[in-house]
């Protein structure tokens, strides 16, 4: 990289005369518009852009090596942009990117002979620009099912981050990059990729530092620092593309059931309480998991910290329950009619209604279809 | 309604016609009817929200609440039918206590005219089943059939589960002061499954005990109108109609023909409550037996 640092700046100090000239000679003929191969493509250079791109200082000859007069070979040999971009050369070479096109280099940074620097708007790499250019392939129905991929593009373009860059144009806004990195993207299978489980938290956190670090604080965060990685990160809850406001009611409806994948048991019982009841008419100012056990700094009873120690309840319940007192919090929020260990009136009031449900209604159940059969009977005789 | 009666030449037809008008009789006092129309309504009011909460995982209650304003309305509405159902309610109780008590009419708590079991009750149950089977005649019922009096009881048993578990989990802080927070899920357990019982119970079989069977079917106005007729009678009640004509009060009880308007309104108002009530009976059942 230094080296070829340097070649670009003996290039662009020595010899920018030298490199005019020779280019004069070059657009000549490539300066023509119309102007095709022997295939029928065009080989037309803008000389205007190409002066004005970051390559414009450079000979032609700079990246087209084999061609050293005229007439040039008819074809001539695939420009090598690593012979100046090493590193970055490199990194693609162990991407997932490295058999995507004849040059992986241009599918991204476009026509390299109008490269324009990343802070231009113009360029295809443009903060704002990098979703449509991944896009490009990644938006493509039939690229993604050959590669078993789901369609990301439209679900980011949906998403929080989407949002902030598309409508707002906001230059932070975390684009498909920011996650996945540039050069060096590799599958969420590799340990080394910035998408890999255990990865995750730190690649989100670049940006949420503050959810980060009380993730790693809780019992999840735990879990995957100790390198458990069934535990669940960020993408678990938020999902990695259609990450969305969380104060929404359709988010706060269905996340609960999230937690769900993971807490069954916890889930079914929430499902039997009113807190569940309500959320699912899509209010959101009722008990989700989260209002209770907390969101990134989750943490069992146990813990004296936890949102659910005995001794924090009071405060729990009473951020929604004005003036609860210590009778009140022997409400079980994960009650369960049929665990007759643990909730044995709650089971056999369960059974009673169960029995006194079954006894009505099997009675006149019963009684009804009987007089039904008997007097259809009666008016069917008295009608003949 | 009015012009429909204005522009109907039925008037000249009925009397051509109809030879002989049939005699009306009094069954129900406009208060009485004032009374069950308050339940009625208040009962369909806290069955379409109540079932809403308890089945609220399916679609269509998703979509009802979304329809009439979200969960904020539908706890308010079920709410304020609670309330009405209990003022009622309590009307109700005090009117017997006055009746029964200050004005000394003891009838109210046994006899032929007494909501309260008596042993015929129990031969009836026992002889219409006889007759179910072609085993025996048709029990001749008096005043108030065994059915009759378990409807009036349901709601008695109904309202105090329902009412005292539904004020506990309305003011659960404060109610919890006096007893364990763990009630309160016994609380929200028995108020849905005695909810069930009284939405399918009614729904399914007063709907059909005493509208959709043949002979009332397909709804039966008296609730409405107050008044059946002397045939009617003689055949739902012919204990009681012995009686008023060997002691001679049967001509204190006759009443005029109900009026065209009553019985549409009757009609109008009962078909929208009985479909309303049959919709949400094929819901909620289909919903409780799919386990979703």
């Amino acid at each position: 990289m230094r080296w070829s640092l340097a070649a670009v700046l003996f290039f662009a100090a020595v010899v920018p005369s030298v490199a005019a000239q020779q280019n004069a000679e070059c657009l000549a003929c490539h300066g023509q518009q119309g102007l095709t191969g022997q295939a029928g493509h065009s080989v037309y250079i803008n000389a205007e852009k190409q002066k004005a791109s970051v390559h414009g200082s450079l000979p032609c000859t700079a990246c087209h090596t084999d061609i050293k007069g005229f007439p040039h070979p008819a074809h001539p040999a695939a420009v090598n942009c690593a012979s100046c971009h090493a590193d970055e050369a490199k990194d693609v070479e162990v991407s997932v990117h490295v058999k995507a096109a004849a040059n992986p280099c241009l599918a991204c940074h476009g026509n390299p002979h109008t490269i324009v620097p990343v802070k231009d708007p113009e360029s295809p790499v443009y903060a704002l620009n990098i979703p449509k250019t991944c896009g490009s392939c990644h938006a493509n129905p039939e690229m993604a099912k050959k590669f078993g991929l789901p369609n990301v593009y439209s679900m980011y373009m949906d998403s929080i981050h989407g949002f902030a860059l598309a409508k707002d144009g906001l230059l932070v806004a975390a684009s498909c990059s920011s996650c996945h990195g540039t050069h060096k993207i590799l599958s969420h299978t590799n340990p080394e990729s910035r998408t890999y489980r255990a990865n995750i938290p730190a690649t989100c956190g670049a940006c949420h530092a503050g959810p980060e670090r009380e993730y790693f604080a809780g019992i999840h965060g735990q879990l995957v620092k100790a390198g458990d990685l069934d535990a669940p990160v960020c993408s678990d809850c938020h999902t990695a593309h259609q990450i969305a406001r969380v104060q929404t009611a359709s988010w706060q409806e269905k996340t609960s059931a999230t937690c769900g994948n993971c807490h069954k048991e916890k889930y079914r019982t929430y499902l039997d309480t009113f807190h569940a009841q309500v959320s699912a008419l899509g209010y959101v100012e009722t008990a989700h998991c989260w209002n209770c056990h907390r969101y990134h700094d989750i943490l069992p009873a146990s813990n004296p910290h936890s949102s659910i120690a005995p001794a924090n309840l009071v405060t729990t319940c009473g951020q929604c329950h004005k003036a609860v007192t210590a009778s009140f919090i022997s409400f079980q929020p994960h009650a369960d009619p049929r665990n007759a260990k643990d909730f044995p009136a709650l089971h056999f009031a369960a059974i009673f209604m169960d029995l006194l449900l079954l006894a009505v209604f099997g009675f006149f159940g019963l009684h009804t279809i009987l007089w039904l059969i008997r007097s259809a009977f009666d008016r069917h005789k008295g009608g003949a | 309604m009015s012009s429909s009666d204005a522009s109907d030449p039925a008037p000249q037809a009925e009397g051509a016609a109809v030879p002989a008008q049939p005699r009306y009789y009094s069954r129900f006092s406009l208060s009485q009817r004032y009374l069950h129309a308050t339940i009625f309504t208040t009962f369909l009011g806290l069955a379409l929200t109540g079932m809403t909460l308890r089945f609220s995982h399916s679609g269509w209650a998703d979509r009802f609440a979304l329809a009439v304003g979200g969960f904020s309305a539908i706890l308010f509405w079920h709410k304020f039918c609670a309330v009405i159902l209990t003022l009622a309610f309590l009307i109700h109780l005090g009117d017997l206590g006055y009746r029964g008590i200050f004005k000394g009419q003891r009838g109210i708590f046994w006899g032929p005219n007494s909501m309260v079991p008596r042993w015929k009750d129990f031969q009836d149950i026992y002889g219409h089943f006889r007759w179910f089977f072609w085993l025996g005649p048709r029990p001749k019922f008096d005043r108030f059939a065994y059915w009759e009096k378990f409807d009036y009881w349901a709601v008695f048993w109904g309202m105090g589960i329902i009412g005292i578990s539904g004020y506990a989990m309305w003011f659960a802080p404060f109610v919890a002061r006096f007893i364990p927070g763990s009630w309160l899920n016994i609380a929200l357990l028995i108020h849905g499954e005695e909810a069930l019982l009284a939405v399918w119970f009614i729904f399914a079989i007063h709907f059909f005990n005493t509208h959709l069977r043949p002979g009332s079917f397909p709804m039966d106005l008296v609730i409405f109108t107050g008044r059946m007729t002397e045939e009617e009678l003689k055949e739902k009640h012919p204990v009681e109609y012995q009686r008023l004509v060997e002691t001679g009060k049967l001509q204190a009880y006759l009443a005029p023909a109900p009026e065209r308007w009553l019985k549409n309104f009757g009609w109008l108002v009962g078909s929208v409550v009985v479909l309303s009530g049959f919709v949400l009976l094929v819901l909620t059942l289909f919903t409780f037996f799919r386990g979703v």
